[in-house]
């Protein structure tokens, strides 16, 4: 407990056991502990002195372990149950986001996170026409431009393809992050089967936690409106935009252009280092994410040929009177293995596997997002043609450029900036997930050893009191 | 890796080398004081006399029976006097070469002249419970590696045989070289092989089983059974090791591409992806120990063949026995009848005698003769193949016991040996992981 809890201290946690989303899991302390103070128990420690900026106390979480002020500081020492559970690798449903109020994800300036979002609670409708699925999207926040604090709305899988497409459109150049998939084509996953639901689930939430993250998208309407309106007010409101077609052809003009006209000329070093950059990136992403899947299956091999291997010694147990020991004890040793196993599997198809998904889905995304900033210097570029070859309404085409220079200059500031949280991004979530990789193979590996160890031990006592030591190797 | 050499527990008499050639049935058994002096140790055993090696393997070419050419591996072994060492001079070993058919050769004779024992098997003819990357080829190297180690292993274990380690044959086995299978053949045994075999495969049905030996059968049944299915399950579960962790093999290859490309992250990935590549080799050689460990277990798979044999002969001389005092009872009955007139049981020659009249005094008084000696014969026999059957099931009780006690002593080690297997494989893990977490802790 104390080592999740200390860890939770200084940046942004690294996700040490599970739990790629860091707000989801565990409950830690708003202010940083005393760095040894952290073992479990209740301790009367002393209230440290907070590094830093000062803070603003959270708001209070009505159905966690109820503080009083002075207790505050106690919220580092308690023994909260999703601690512990931390430690068991076992599936979690995010915690609520009244839970994660607790938590402060501390970035290289420590800002304040006043936006709490969680994706649960699957619900399938059945209509006449169709079946789908709706989540439950749970927001508390402390920003003034909310009307309250807290809203719960229903969403489906629609609503979010939506919200996506609006964030792409009002900012083109923006990393607008990915959506989990319409439909999965490799594996026999059903499209309602619970396995599919809880990885799309696990996708959507992360989704919208990244555009709450996002210095700029989390400011948009939209979003807003996602987060807090009724059905039926989404629904008018959604009839009202531009919708999705007005974007489409953004795009494919983009693309258009640029397999027509190979590159763009005096595109920018710095773009074309970025696209010669996610052109390998991507290839690598997914080379990763196909070994990771493939680990995940022979892991899974290894657990099914397992669970049969130990009890073959119990049953031989029936027929040894004098090895029944050693049988039982080989055969507990090669169970607890297997459980063993089953928690490393765990840990990558929580872990490992829906990070790389997310960033082989990103490879698409930044790809357009390439595009589009691309087609927006094309704009600008025909109109300086056309300046140039025109004679008449110079007057209008210089204003229009200029329109389009700014436009330009701010495309590509926005795309430099994301790009550059983009790669600080990826490169804390990759680290993070094989930091997870290694931590759940070195706790598997313990465990393993463990217990071979102990029926080691249990067997040579056996052999140096029952018999001649002397002809032992 | 070192065999465990079979420690035989129960006491026989004395133990000379080269002595007592063995008969079917009997053998020096009837030489030895019954059962087991308990705790008195094998002193004269073969083993503690001299010491057996199969150093090598080597590939030949040579004709067949057929004068064709084939190809064949030849293993040499090797045997030094345990007090030449002792004493500090190492004193050249003396060595031969014998290919696995005689060996062969020479585990059927034993098996022929000594069925009251339970013969030490051999390592398997052809890789059984190969798992994918196992090869099954006999030319492979690692297979003839572990091939040569169950010889060495066979062979220890003959030599610690209380009563198989003074056959003769067996002496000259690992020291003479041209000539010995000849002299096996000399012998005759195989005839004997050949009467024993069409007896082993014969169906028949014993009317007095003795219990312990059906129990025996069926515990031999048992222990095949269990031990073919965990090296079945083993096999597999070796497969699927090996995938998880050549498949992270390939991350190495991959993180290193993945590198060049990456300023602060590419020293991490890099180093990191080393360690996948040393992670993904490791099983090799863990999965090498592995089939040691499957080869042990194997050794006791084929011994409960050899438990079988053992309980098979034990059928067959109760059957014989059987028989022969059936047939004794007939006779005796058929001169009753012919002594006293009465027929009670119904006979052609009854009938026919009846129907075209009764023979002459003269006559019944020869059959009653001959009758009579055959009688005598029989009850001669009858005692004999009593005691035969007698002495069997001693012999072979003792066999057993002290077949128990090797059993659970190297099984048990066995388990042991493989918890300490997976010990090193965890420890493996362990540091290659906790490497791997280092160099991720600094992408």
């Amino acid at each position: 407990a104390g080592r999740a809890a200390a860890a939770n201290r200084r940046g942004r946690r690294p996700g040490c056991h599970g739990g790629m989303e860091a707000e989801s899991r565990v409950p830690g302390p708003p202010l940083s502990g005393s760095p040894a103070g952290g073992a479990g128990g209740a301790a009367a420690a002393p209230r440290p002195s907070p590094p830093g900026a000062a803070r603003a106390p959270p708001p209070q979480p009505p159905e966690e372990l109820a503080f009083d002020d002075d207790e505050e500081d106690l919220e580092v020492f308690s023994k909260d149950t999703s601690l512990t559970e931390a430690n068991s690798f076992s599936p979690l449903i995010p915690t609520s986001p009244s839970s994660m109020i607790n938590q402060y994800k501390f970035e290289d300036e420590p800002e304040l996170k006043d936006l709490f979002i969680t994706v649960d609670d699957p619900e399938s409708h059945i209509t006449a026409i169709e079946t789908f699925i709706t989540y439950r999207v749970v927001t508390k926040t402390s920003r003034g431009e909310f009307d309250s604090s807290e809203y719960e709305v229903r969403r489906r899988y629609q609503d979010f393809v939506w919200l996506k497409s609006r964030l792409e459109e009002a900012h083109p150049t923006l990393i607008i992050p990915p959506l989990p998939e319409k439909f999965i084509m490799k594996g026999m996953v059903e499209r309602f089967s619970d396995e599919f639901i809880e990885t799309r689930r696990k996708a959507l939430h992360k989704f919208l936690n990244r555009i709450a993250e996002h210095p700029t998208l989390t400011f948009n309407e939209d979003f807003k409106i996602f987060l807090t309106a009724q059905a039926w007010e989404l629904s008018s409101h959604k009839k009202q935009g531009p919708g999705l077609f007005s974007r489409m052809g953004q795009t494919v003009r983009a693309v258009a252009s640029s397999v027509i006209g190979g590159g763009v000329k005096d595109r920018p070093d710095m773009f074309t280092d970025i696209n010669d950059y996610m052109e390998t990136f991507n290839q690598k992403i997914n080379l990763i994410d196909k070994i990771s899947q493939r680990i995940y299956k022979e892991e899974r091999g290894y657990y099914c040929e397992m669970k049969e291997y130990g009890p073959i010694h119990t049953l031989w147990c029936a027929s040894e009177e004098d090895l029944v020991d050693s049988l039982k004890g080989v055969a507990s040793c090669i169970d607890k293995c297997c459980k063993a196993t089953e928690n490393r599997m765990a840990g990558l198809s929580e872990n490992l596997l829906p990070a790389l998904h997310e960033y082989v889905l990103y490879g698409e995304i930044l790809t357009g997002v390439l595009k589009r900033r691309d087609q927006i210097q094309a704009d600008l570029d025909s109109k300086v043609d056309a300046l140039s070859n025109k004679k008449t309404e110079k007057d209008l085409l210089t204003e229009e450029i200029g329109n389009l220079e700014d436009k330009v200059e701010c495309a590509n500031n926005a795309l430099k900036a994301d790009w550059d949280r983009w790669k600080q991004n990826m490169q804390h979530d990759m680290k993070t997930a094989f930091l997870n990789v290694a931590e759940n193979n070195i706790h598997y590996y313990e465990q393993c050893l463990a217990t071979w160890e102990s029926f080691l031990t249990s067997q040579t006592v056996d052999l140096h009191l029952g018999e001649d030591s002397e002809d032992k190797p | 890796m070192e065999r465990p050499e079979a420690e035989p527990l129960s006491a026989s008499g004395s133990c000379q080398a080269g002595e007592a050639e063995a008969e079917a049935g009997s053998g020096p058994a009837a030489e030895e004081p019954g059962g087991r002096a308990a705790g008195t140790m094998m002193e004269d055993c073969l083993s503690k006399k001299i010491e057996i090696t199969v150093s090598e393997a080597e590939k030949r070419t040579g004709r067949n029976a057929m004068n064709m050419q084939e190809i064949y591996t030849a293993y040499l072994i090797e045997t030094r006097a345990v007090e030449s060492q002792t004493e500090g001079q190492c004193s050249p070993p003396d060595s031969l070469w014998r290919r696995y058919s005689e060996f062969e050769l020479l585990r059927n004779y034993l098996l022929v002249n000594y069925p009251h024992i339970v013969v030490p098997p051999l390592p398997e003819k052809r890789a059984e419970f190969v798992w994918h990357k196992l090869s099954a080829d006999n030319m492979d190297p690692d297979f003839v590696e572990r091939r040569r180690i169950g010889l060495e292993n066979f062979l220890i274990r003959v030599a610690s045989h209380p009563i198989i380690c003074q056959d003769k044959i067996f002496y000259s086995f690992l020291t003479q070289e041209g000539g010995w299978k000849e002299m096996v053949n000399e012998t005759g045994f195989q005839l004997k092989a050949e009467s024993r075999l069409k007896a082993l495969n014969a169906t028949f049905r014993v009317k007095n089983p003795d219990k312990r030996f059906t129990e025996l059968k069926h515990y031999s049944d048992e222990l095949q059974s269990v031990i073919s299915h965990l090296l079945r399950v083993r096999a597999r579960v070796a497969d699927r090791l090996y995938g998880v962790y050549k498949v992270h093999g390939n991350y190495g290859r991959v993180f290193s591409e993945w590198s060049a490309i990456e300023k602060e992250m590419g020293d991490g990935l890099q180093s990191a992806g080393h360690h996948m590549d040393v992670y993904a080799a490791s099983i090799d050689d863990i999965l090498e120990e592995e089939e040691h460990y499957a080869d042990q277990l194997k050794e006791y798979l084929f011994y409960a063949e050899a438990l079988r044999a053992v309980c098979r002969k034990h059928e067959l001389i109760q059957y014989d026995l059987e028989m022969a005092a059936q047939d004794l009872a007939s006779k005796k009955q058929q001169c009753e009848e012919l002594a006293t007139g009465t027929l009670r049981t119904f006979s052609l020659k009854g009938m026919t005698s009846k129907l075209f009249g009764q023979e002459s005094p003269e006559q019944r008084e020869g059959k009653i003769k001959v009758l009579e000696e055959q009688i005598h014969d029989g009850e001669e026999q009858l005692k004999s193949k009593n005691v035969e059957g007698r002495e069997f099931v001693k012999s072979a009780w003792a066999d057993i016991e002290r077949f128990k006690e090797q059993k659970n002593h190297d099984l048990k080690e066995a388990l042991i040996n493989y918890a300490v297997m997976q010990i090193s494989m965890c420890k493996k893990g362990i540091q290659v992981w906790t490497n791997a977490k280092e160099c991720f802790s600094k992408m």
